[in-house]
Formats: C-alpha cells, structure tokens, sequence
C-alpha cells in the first residue's frame, strides 16, 4: 500500500511523458536531495558547531561555517554539473532475443564547463558511467537486456550525479519516444525446408541451383556459397554464379508446414532460416497465419522478414 | 567509484596533515606509530599487496588502546581523545575497503581539524586550517570524479573553498553566539599558564621567562605614569616558612575607598588562564562585568577565565584603602610561623627598637634592602629551611618574590599588619596599535603595609633594589639577561617594530576573531546600524545574506553553460552582411550563406575571393563541429579588415 502511494506519488511529482527530439536539461527537469553522506556530514557538522559552542573555540566556528558553506555550494555544483546539457536520443540497432540492445544518446555540452560523473541508468540497475568534455556531443551507450521479442522500450531512465562531494544527489528523469526492435532468437541449426514442395501457385518446384545463367563480379554481401571457385582457381578473379530465378523455384518459408510446436519456437525457427536462407544466397518468401513476404533477397529483406516474425501477435504487427 | 591509488595517497596526506600539529604534544611513541601506520599504509597501496587482515588490525588496535592507558594513566579527556582519533584515522586507512569508509575518513578528518583548536588558534593556525582543507577537498573531490587528474581536482576543490570562505564570514559575523559551555568540561579542557595563588621562591622568576601575553591595555585618555602601573592580581595572606597562599578570608566586609582621586579608564582584553582573577590597576573602582569585589581589593570573575574576555574599568590611583580594617584582619596579617627564620626576627626587634612609628620601621627597611648589596637576578641561589634567613644574610640575591617576601615577614616580624600583592608591573606600549602588552614576563610581586589612617599602602622592596625594573622593564634590571625570553631581551629597532606589527595584527585578530562572542557581535552590529539585536532577527539576516550571496554565485557559475562560439560567430557574420549592405547588397532572409555570397560576388567582383572566403570560413566555423583554435579569430580578424 505504501508503495502504490510512492508510485502515485512519483506519477504525480515527476512529469511521466514520453519525449521525442532534443531535451535540454534546465532547472526544472533536475531535482536535487541530499545523500545519505550527505545527511551523515550535516551529523558531523551539528556536533562539531556544538563543540565550538561548547569550548568557545572561534576558529571551530570558522571551520564549521567553511565545511557547511562548501557542503552547500556542492548542491549548485551538482546541479551545474547537469544544467544545460543538450540530449538526443539516436539511433538503436535491432537486436535479437538475449542480446544487448545498445540504446544510443547524443549528449552535447554546449558550455565550456567539463561535465563528470553522469551516471545513466534505468530503474533495475542497467548503468554507464560517463564524463562529457566541454563543447563536446558524446554519444554515450547504454546496454540493455533484450529479453523479449518485439519492440523494447527503454522505459523512464534516470540521468544523475552527486559530483562534487557526493553530498547531494541531482538526478532527471529521461524518457525518449526510442525503442529497439528485437527479433526472436535464433532457433538452433536446423535443415530448410526442402523447396521442392508444392508453392501456392501449384506449380512443381525445381532447384534453382540449376539454372545457371552465368557469372557475375562478386559485389561486398554475396553469399559465400554462391562464389565461382572454379573460376578464382582459374585466377578470373572474385565472380559469383548467377542463377535465373524464376517464380516456382523460391524457398517458402511457411508457417502453416511447420511442425506442431509452441508459438514462440515457431517463430525462433523461422528466424533461424531466414538467417541461413540469406546467408545461402537463397530467394525466399515468408508466409505466416495472416501476411505474406513475396520471395526475394537481401538485407533489406532480411529486416523485413525478421520484423514480421519480432512483432508477430502483438499489437504493433499490422 | 573504486579505491584508487591517488584516493588513498590524499587520504593519507589528509590524516598526516590534521595530525602534524598535534605532534609537539603527543607523545613520543604516537608520532612513531602514526607514521608507521600511514607508511605501511603507502607501502601496501603502491606496492598493490594486500591489506592486513582483521585480527592483526584489532590486535594493533588493542596494543594502541593499551599504550594509552598507560602513557595518560586515563581513557577520557582530552588528549586522550585527541590521541585515539589519531591513530583510529590511521587504523581506518589500514582498513579500508569500500568508498563508504573513505567518505568516513574524510569527515573524521575534519573532525581532528578542530582538536587542534584547543591547542592553538592563531593566525598561522587559521592559515594552516585553510591548506589542510584545501588537500582534504582534492581528496573528497577525487570519490566523485573517477580518474580525473590532480591539477583539475584541485582547481575544482579551489573553487569550492573560495566560495565558501566569503559566504562563511557572513555566517560567522551573523550567527547568533551562545555563551557555552554547554556541557561540563573535563578539568584539562583549558591550558593554564599566569599567576597562582601561591607564591614561593622561585615561582615569579619562573614565571619571567615566558613571552605569553597576559593581557592587553588601552587607556581611554590619560596614561598613569609607570611607577603607578601596578596590576592588583591575587593576594596572599598566609605563610607557612616557605610558601605563600591567600588562605581563606574571614571577613566578608566590603573594602572601603576613602579619599579616592586620580580616575583612569582603560579597557583589558585578557587572555585565558584558567584562573578566575581579573586584573585591574591598583586600586579598581568600576567594572564593566559582572565581579566579586574580594575585602582585599581582589577581583574575581564569577568562573575560571576560559576564553578571552575583555572589560572596562575605572581605578583610582589615590585612595586610602580600608584605614578601618577588621582587627581579625589586621591580626592575621600579623600572623609568623613559629620557629622560621631567628635573625629576621632579631633584625626586625631591632628596627622597632631604634625607631618610632611604623613609618620609621619600613623606611628602616627599605634603606636595609637598598644598602646591604642585594642583588635583582633571575638565577638566584637556593636556599635553605630559613628562606628569609638566608636571602637575608647570605644570599643576598633574588627576584621580586624574594624580596616582597622577606619585606612582608620583617613588617610582621616588627608588628606592622603587611601581605604580599602579586599581579604584573609595567608592560610596553606597542605604538601600532596604541595599547599596552603586558606579558607573562612582567609579572611581579609587591607589599602592602596598613598604616593607622592610611590604610594599605603600598611598597615595592624591588624598587629599592632595582628601581629600573619598575621604571623601564625587566631586561633594564638585570645586569645578565641570557636567560631572558628572546623578545625581551632584543635590542634591535627593526625586530621592534617587526615584534609591534606581529602583535597589533595578533591583537586584532584575538580582539575580532578569537574574541568574537555574544557581546562584540552586539556591538559590533550595533555599529553598523542594525537595531534592537535579537537572535531572530540575527538568523532572518543571516539566511538573508546567505540567498543573496549564493544568488551571485549562482549567476555566476551558471553563467559559462550557455556560452557558446557560435553565436560569436553569427555575430561576426552579421557584421559583414551589414557591411555588404552599406554597399546596396542585402541578404533576402530567405538566402543562404552561399547564394548570397554568389551573389555579392557577382555585383563586387573586386571582392569576389574575400567575400568568398569570408563565406568559406563562416560556413566552416558554424556547421561543422570541429574547429581549430585559432580559426574563431582568423575569422574575426577577416571581417574586420573587409572593406568595399
């Protein structure tokens, strides 16, 4: 109960919105409380100004007013050490199941003040550790475990400091419209399906691998199999077999072929064969319950294909 | 946040440097094992060995805690207190292991800081505080800011100190004061040094070699001639051969003034002695603080003076004093040890034989002391059972305490009421400040003899002897002054005058600084025109002042986040189109950079290559991030040598 109440709480003291474009951190973005250091030398200080009185030492009262003035000019240090910092969320590279989702911000320093000390963190204990240079945008990274298929949200992240002293806690909260696509994971190694099936067309199949149509210069992404080695033997230089590629001959992959097993080890082994069926140079289609990829090749298809199996069933799939 | 090597070297150098100014008064053992503990300490993190184990540290814990008891022969009280802090700080260090324990050290630094202020608090040690801080900061600073070098820490902790300091005089002039103490304190919480209220011989000479100031003097208008300079301290009554003490008074009478004339007023700033006697010229009147005004003319504080506390007060120079006194006051003042000192007591029989009337007996004396060859030195000899005996007719050589001792044991001897006075005589004037120092050095002990009608007056044996000690100072009496405090004894102008600006500036920082408590903060604000002072009204200005201040620096500190080259750039960019437009070519707001310099070019081709270079570098300087250092001002110096 006293937790929902801190939760309520926190809702309604701490904006919640979800923010796109560049943030800049001004005055009312960053709180600031004491550390429990810091409530610690506030102790110290108490007993050290009673001494003073105590013993009537004018020099204890200097020193104490000293520590207490420095203590308290930590906090505008603090909030210094955040102020004015410019942040972008950039851009976070897909990533599969079980993988680090690398979740990329901008930050720029735009003053002439070096920044220490940033941590960046979110709510279970994820951080980085950075220091941003005067004049100076910094991409910093923080990792995050994808856990689950789909669209992974870096939630509400907490940006904080307790530079100089580590008296005082200055922290905001940051929550950008980013999310990092995760593809399901890969199902262990296992044979493609064969393509001589019958496609949805009724037409027979044939392999493609027999229609050789001639060579072509090897461009940087061929797969390997498909590299004339004959012809580098005969020091032609790099070429790759081309192959026509008619209708019949592409590899389904088809949701409805595959063997009775849960959902989600559905989807890991379609994944596992687009990878191999990509990497194999193959043309191939992708037909799930409600949505078909028309056969083809290529890393853009390869995204299309591995985004349709991350967001199949959940709400942003259509 | 981890442990890091520079962490610990600053720890270590922080504890060192709280714990040095402790050194000359710890004992000897504690210095060797301090050190060695921070050294091992220094070995094991630049070595990268592993720290001692638990059991090892809590043995050498016990052996510390051990030796104390021992070398102190308590476990409380100060030094005690002082000692353990010490070498716990240093234990700690052994034992560090998380960040939590260093921040831990670092307070515990502090904390030593402001032992050392029982000790001492002056200027040096003020300065010393600040350079202590200053390496504490760069260490604290450190737990904060990873690997960062130390000259950047240092500047960052510099920063920080120097804000601090304006904001903590404010709170320091302004924060309401609370007499203490608060609690009660151990009996060696304050060092005491100055006159006792015992005198035997030996304990005035003793007490001639120490250059510590006793009090300070400013005369209001009129300055009494040095002959009359005589500091009433304690009074002493009793004597038991050797010994003299003031013994327990058995009148609660009220002294009486009678004929009182010749007014001064001055003002005494008196240091701390743990005593409660104040002092004041012969004989006070008034006193601006509360006091106990004793039969025999003493004043007393109502406690031990423990802090330094300044009075005014208005003495009467002439005066009859008590010419009614009790008669079982006169005849304790008559009051000799059975059995001391035969010859003194024959020489006394004789001197009331040969004359008539008290007067005639003490003058009688008084040529006895100045025609035998007495001799004023700081080294006299010793002497025996009968001390009056012996200095009287052997020695023949002593210190003011020897001779207002045997003075008084004759008058009794011949019958006339007499006591010693103890106190100081003199002082010297420091013409920088326009006040009079009187030092430990110029303490000095005197007679008083009651006269029918006259009362108590006042003799002085010593001057008989050495009538310089009372009319210059005490380096002018003795003939052989090696052993004499170093300031004492010098001659030379310029050490003079280094000595009276050392003591002025001393002075004013006792007077403002150390001195500072609830009545000067009063007057002082008073001066400064604030009205009915309360302690509330002190806090509200205080936090005021505080807002105000940190306000500034708020302004200040936020003010280079938002600074930025480029808009210098814009600026300088402006400037040319403005100069470009001077000659009919204005920028369309809609028109880039590069379209208008086009254009420019073509209406000027003269022009043409600085109008495009001036573009070149704009588009440069604002659009791409990186820049060279000097290219800013390449830039500023081309648009200004532009001209059409």
């Amino acid at each position: 109960m006293f937790n929902s109440f801190r939760q309520k709480f926190r809702n309604w003291a701490f904006r919640r919105t979800v923010e796109s474009g560049t943030v800049v951190l001004n005055q009312r973005r960053i709180y600031i409380i004491p550390t429990r250091q810091g409530l610690g030398f506030a102790l110290v200080l108490v007993l050290m100004l009673l001494g003073d009185i105590n013993y009537n030492l004018s020099l204890g009262y200097v020193l104490t007013f000293l520590l207490a003035t420095a203590g308290g000019m930590s906090m505008l240090h603090a909030f210094r050490n955040m102020a004015q910092l410019e942040i972008k969320a950039g851009h976070v590279a897909p990533v599969f199941t079980d993988e680090q989702a690398r979740f990329v911000f901008h930050f720029n320093n735009p003053g002439t003040l070096d920044r220490h000390q940033l941590h960046l963190h979110d709510d279970t204990g994820h951080r980085t550790v950075f220091d941003l240079p005067a004049q100076r945008s910094t991409a910093i990274e923080l990792p995050l475990p994808a856990t689950r298929r789909g669209w992974l949200d870096s939630g509400r992240l907490t940006l904080h400091t307790e530079f100089p002293l580590g008296l005082f806690h200055a922290w905001t909260y940051i929550h950008f419209d980013v999310q990092c696509l995760v593809y399901p994971k890969p199902a262990a190694a296992q044979p493609l399906p064969a393509v001589s099936s019958q496609n949805g067309n009724g037409k027979a199949m044939t392999k493609g691998d027999e229609d050789f149509s001639g060579l072509r210069n090897y461009v940087a992404g061929d797969a390997l199999p498909r590299i004339a080695w004959k012809a580098l033997a005969r020091e032609q230089g790099l070429q790759v077999k081309q192959f026509s590629a008619p209708q019949g001959q592409d590899l389904w992959l088809d949701w409805s072929q595959l063997p009775n097993i849960a959902t989600e080890r559905k989807l890991e082994l379609l994944t596992r064969w687009v990878l191999d069926a990509e990497a194999q140079g193959l043309h191939y289609g992708l037909r799930l319950a409600q949505l078909e990829l028309p056969p083809a090749q290529g890393s853009t298809h390869r995204a299309e294909c591995l985004r349709v199996l991350a967001l199949f069933g959940t709400e942003q799939s259509s | 946040m981890k442990l890091s090597a520079p962490l610990i070297y600053g720890l270590i150098a922080s504890i060192l440097l709280v714990s040095a100014p402790h050194a000359d008064h710890l004992p000897l053992w504690v210095n060797g094992v301090g050190l060695i503990l921070l050294g091992w300490r220094a070995y094991l993190t630049a070595s990268g060995n592993a720290l001692p184990s638990r059991g090892l540290l809590l043995l050498i814990t016990l052996a510390c805690v051990g030796g104390i008891a021992i070398s102190f022969h308590a476990l409380f009280g100060r030094e005690v207190g002082v000692t353990l802090l010490i070498l716990l700080a240093a234990l700690k260090l052994l034992e560090l292991r998380a960040v939590r324990d260093a921040t831990v050290l670092i307070y515990l630094s502090c904390f030593i800081i402001i032992t050392n202020f029982f000790y001492s608090q002056s200027i040096p040690t003020a300065l010393f505080m600040l350079f202590t801080l200053l390496v504490i900061m760069t260490a604290w600073v450190q737990m904060q800011t990873g690997s960062l070098g130390l000259k950047p820490r240092l500047r960052i902790a510099g920063v920080i100190l120097l804000q601090a300091i304006p904001l903590s005089l404010l709170i320091f002039v302004l924060f309401p004061r609370v007499q203490g103490p608060l609690w009660g304190l151990p009996q060696d919480a304050y060092a005491s040094s100055g006159l006792s209220d015992t005198m035997s011989p030996g304990s005035m000479s003793k007490l001639s070699l120490s250059d510590a100031v006793a009090f300070r003097v400013t005369y209001k208008d009129k300055v009494p001639p040095r002959e009359q300079m005589y500091w009433r301290g304690p009074v002493l009554w009793d004597f038991d051969g050797r010994t003299w003490t003031r013994g327990r008074g058995i009148t609660l009478q009220t002294p009486q003034l009678a004929d009182a004339g010749m007014p001064v007023d001055y003002t005494v700033t008196l240091e701390p002695h743990n005593k409660p006697w104040l002092f004041a010229l012969d004989i006070a009147d008034t006193v601006s603080i509360p006091h106990v005004f004793t039969s025999d003319f003493q004043l007393l504080n109502k406690e031990p003076v423990n802090a330094r506390l300044r009075y005014s007060a208005t003495s009467q120079l002439n005066y009859r004093a008590s010419p009614d006194e009790a008669p079982q006051q006169l005849q304790r003042a008559r009051a000799l040890p059975r059995g001391y000192n035969p010859r003194a007591r024959i020489l006394a029989a004789e001197w009331r034989a040969q004359n008539t009337g008290d007067e005639a007996v003490i003058r009688a004396a008084l040529a006895h002391f100045n025609r035998n060859g007495f001799e004023y030195t700081l080294e006299p000899p010793p002497l025996g059972l009968n001390s009056v005996d012996d200095f009287l007719f052997e020695t023949r050589k002593g210190f003011c305490e020897y001779y207002a001792s045997s003075f008084v044991f004759l008058m009794r001897a011949a019958g006339i009421p007499a006591r010693v006075v103890t106190g100081y005589q003199g002082g010297e004037y420091n013409d920088l400040g326009g006040y009079y120092i009187l030092r430990q050095s110029d303490a000095h002990a005197w007679v008083e003899a009651w006269l029918p009608q006259r009362g108590w007056v006042r003799y002085d044996p010593t001057a008989a002897i050495a009538p310089s000690r009372i009319q210059n100072n005490l380096s002018a009496a003795l003939s052989n002054n090696t052993a004499l405090p170093f300031f004492a004894r010098t001659q030379s102008p310029l050490l003079h005058k280094l000595r009276f600006n050392l003591d002025a500036m001393t002075n004013q920082w006792n007077q403002w600084v150390l001195g500072y408590n609830t009545e000067r903060q009063f007057a002082f604000l008073t001066r400064l025109g604030m009205e009915d002072i309360t302690w509330q009204k002190l806090a509200m200005n205080m936090l005021a002042g505080v807002a105000m201040l940190a306000g500034i620096f708020t302004m200040l500190m936020l003010r280079r986040l938002r600074l930025r080259d480029t808009d210098a750039v814009q600026t300088l960019y402006l400037k040319f189109c403005k100069k470009l437009a001077k000659a009919g070519i204005a920028r369309a707001p809609h028109e880039g950079a590069q379209d208008f310099a086009n254009r420019a070019a073509q209406q000027q081709p003269q022009h043409a290559v600085a109008i495009a270079d001036i573009t070149a570098q704009y588009i440069s300087l604002r659009y791409r991030n990186q820049r060279e250092a000097g290219a800013l001002h390449a830039f500023k110096h081309a648009v200004r040598s532009f001209k059409l």
